[in-house]
């Protein structure tokens, strides 16, 4: 595993972990230092299920964008047994920060979408950080098309801070992409299943995000507006995203309980960032699980399903009983 | 529907008028006389208000309230406003620096209106019309649960009355903070219920006000088989000092106007107040 730069709360993780590395450095350890290292492991894996369960949503902000945190790539060389890459929008150019392609899980063929952040200097440069701009959207959208055509389901991976604010992006007509992915993707025929899997961030991960089965994974979150942002605005300086953190209930479980996501897949012990390979084998089996039972629901019934899941999203009092015109 | 006919009444000064709500530049802030953003000519503000909140000397358009602007599109008397039961409650319990639930009581005072959304049914020149409006005056005109909840309402009962749907945004908020991701979630809800109009054939008009942002923006503010700016609307994904901050540079000459998307090609044309009206029921004559 990539050495993770250190978060805070992981501190002392990471001194146990350094202390038992150097533990198992020995040549020839004694019985004293082999009953060590089988204590300070067990100790390490309590220490990090005690952290990990009283992280606090900024805490989770973190982990959810970890340097050492799978990225979509990760995934597709992970997860899926090929990646077909296809690049084409058909109209201004390849946005690197979506990928889009056939892919295959297992025996099944799926149309994969997935925002790329990068997991090195190179690769974010080259991806943009995995913020889109229109011509992303756009290629999303028209391969999700092709799926239909084609009876292949698709899984689109979340991972953003959200589309690019640039000038390009703007001129280009960034919310009319995103808009038209919401309204086409409500409606396209066939199974979609959506993973938040590190930054939901916003419109950038909603302009992939409607689907009939909604995953998160345990530490990823999914947000109307980034920490910063919100603090930036609500509480006039960006110092407080902690405080916005809080605020806006974006962590999975909260997810979950407002009923925007309907599973969190959990990750590895101490988090996704350490034990890639356990976290694409829980990805593996969800993905597996979520497009086998979409596929036993009826054609007919798959659209209604879908436009109810996103229709009865919302709290608010009604005074009157409902009734209609 | 579920709370019976209500007809909009003329805006009284102290309810629905911007004499309650000093705005900062774009309003009609209070005051026998105000100064123009656009041309600083000193205009009496009678004169405004009397002239669809248009500067007498350089038709700047001003904000319009919700009830100003159905009193300007509508027949008298002829819109009935619908669900208007709907109240938005505090699923998160937000507390920012004042609790979600006491800046609601406070903007409903402010603006006369109880959400930033109005909806119903009302003619234009005799032809009948399910209409939606943001006010961005309500919390900026951002999209909770209640307005996405009124708009998807009024999307699917102008599917099953066949009928056209024209909706005016106005919203520098997008999609509201203080409902998190239930906010979100209300542009996948409305633009779903566009999708569904949209094959049952119906025309949806989309008319953007300054200013129309972010989460309203990118969904059912840009989704309109014809849209309409106002002249010189602030219209965009990302606000303008976010993109400014991302690119660190100046930004061009007139970005994110209604001109500038007019030029890029993702509107259909830019309509002066004075002429909405007839330029709406034209391109209804067209369609339906
Ligand atoms: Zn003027």
């Amino acid at each position: 595993m990539s050495a993770p730069l250190p978060l805070p709360f992981e501190r002392p993780i990471l001194e146990l972990e350094k202390q038992l590395s150097d533990l198992e450095k020995q040549p020839d350890p004694t019985a004293v230092t082999r009953e060590s290292i089988r204590r300070i492991r067990t100790e390490l894996n309590k220490l990090k299920r005690e952290v990990y369960e009283k992280l606090n949503p900024w805490e989770i902000v973190q982990v959810a964008r970890h340097d050492a945190r799978p990225k979509a790539m990760d995934y597709i060389e992970l997860v899926f047994d090929e990646f077909v890459e296809l690049h084409g929008d058909k109209a201004y150019g390849d946005d690197r920060a979506i990928l889009t392609g056939f892919a295959k899980l297992g025996d099944r063929k799926v149309m994969l979408v997935a925002q790329q952040k990068g997991r090195n200097l190179r690769e974010r440069l080259e991806h943009n950080y995995g913020m889109a701009h229109p011509e992303g959207y756009r290629k999303a959208l028209s391969k999700i098309q092709m799926a239909a055509k084609f009876n292949l389901p698709v899984v689109c991976l979340i991972d953003t801070a959200g589309a690019y604010p640039g000038v390009g992006a703007e001129e280009r007509g960034q919310a009319y992409q995103i808009a038209l992915n919401l309204r086409e993707m409500a409606r396209i025929d066939t199974p979609i299943v959506c993973v938040v899997i590190g930054e939901g961030g916003s419109g950038g991960a909603l302009g992939i995000g409607i689907g009939d089965h909604v995953a998160v994974l345990q530490f990823a979150y999914y947000s109307v507006i980034s920490p910063e942002g919100c603090a930036g605005i609500l509480w006039k300086h960006a110092k407080h995203a902690d405080k916005a953190a809080h605020a806006l209930r974006f962590t999975s479980k909260d997810l979950l309980e407002l009923g925007v996501v309907d599973e969190i897949i959990s990750e590895p012990i101490g988090g996704a960032h350490r034990n890639h390979r356990q976290m694409a084998t829980n990805l593996h089996a969800s993905l597996t699980s979520a497009l086998k039972d979409l596929s036993e629901i009826p054609k007919d019934q798959l659209l209604d399903r879908r436009y109810e899941k996103f229709r009865k999203i919302g709290v608010f009092e009604e005074t009157i009983a409902v009734g209609q015109a | 529907m579920s709370t019976g006919p209500e007809i909009a009444r003329p805006a009284t000064p102290s309810m629905n008028d911007e004499s309650s709500t000093p705005r900062r530049k774009r309003g009609v802030p209070e005051g026998l006389w105000l100064r123009c953003p656009k041309c600083s000519a000193t205009i009496f503000r009678k004169q405004v208000e009397k002239n669809l909140r248009l500067c007498p000397e350089c038709s700047h358009h001003f904000y319009v309230p919700a009830r100003v602007r159905i009193q300007q599109l509508f027949d008298d008397d002829s819109f009935e406003e619908w669900y208007t039961e709907l109240r938005s409650v505090d699923p998160l319990n937000f507390h920012d620096q004042k609790p979600y639930k006491t800046r609601l009581i406070a903007e409903q005072k402010k603006t006369g209106l109880d959400e930033a959304c109005v909806v119903g049914k009302g003619y234009m020149r005799g032809r009948p019309v399910v209409f939606g409006l943001t006010d961005s005056a309500f919390i900026m005109g951002s999209m909770g649960s209640v307005v996405g909840e009124k708009l998807t309402r009024a999307t699917e009962e102008a599917t099953r009355q066949k009928l056209p749907l024209i909706i005016v945004s106005g919203s520098g908020g997008g999609a509201r903070m203080h409902e998190g991701i239930l906010s979100l979630m209300q542009m996948g809800k409305v633009s779903a219920a566009l999708g569904r109009f949209h094959d049952a054939g119906g025309l949806y008009i989309s008319v953007l006000t300054d200013p129309t942002m972010g989460g309203v923006a990118a969904s059912f503010a840009s989704l309109g088989d014809v849209i309409i700016a106002e002249p010189e609307a602030l219209i965009g994904f990302a606000g303008p000092r976010v993109v400014k901050a991302t690119v660190s540079s100046e930004l061009p000459e007139g970005f994110q106007t209604s001109e500038f998307l007019l030029k890029h090609g993702f509107i259909d044309t830019i309509v002066p107040r004075t002429e909405l009206r007839s330029e709406i029921v034209r391109i209804v004559d067209y369609c339906t």
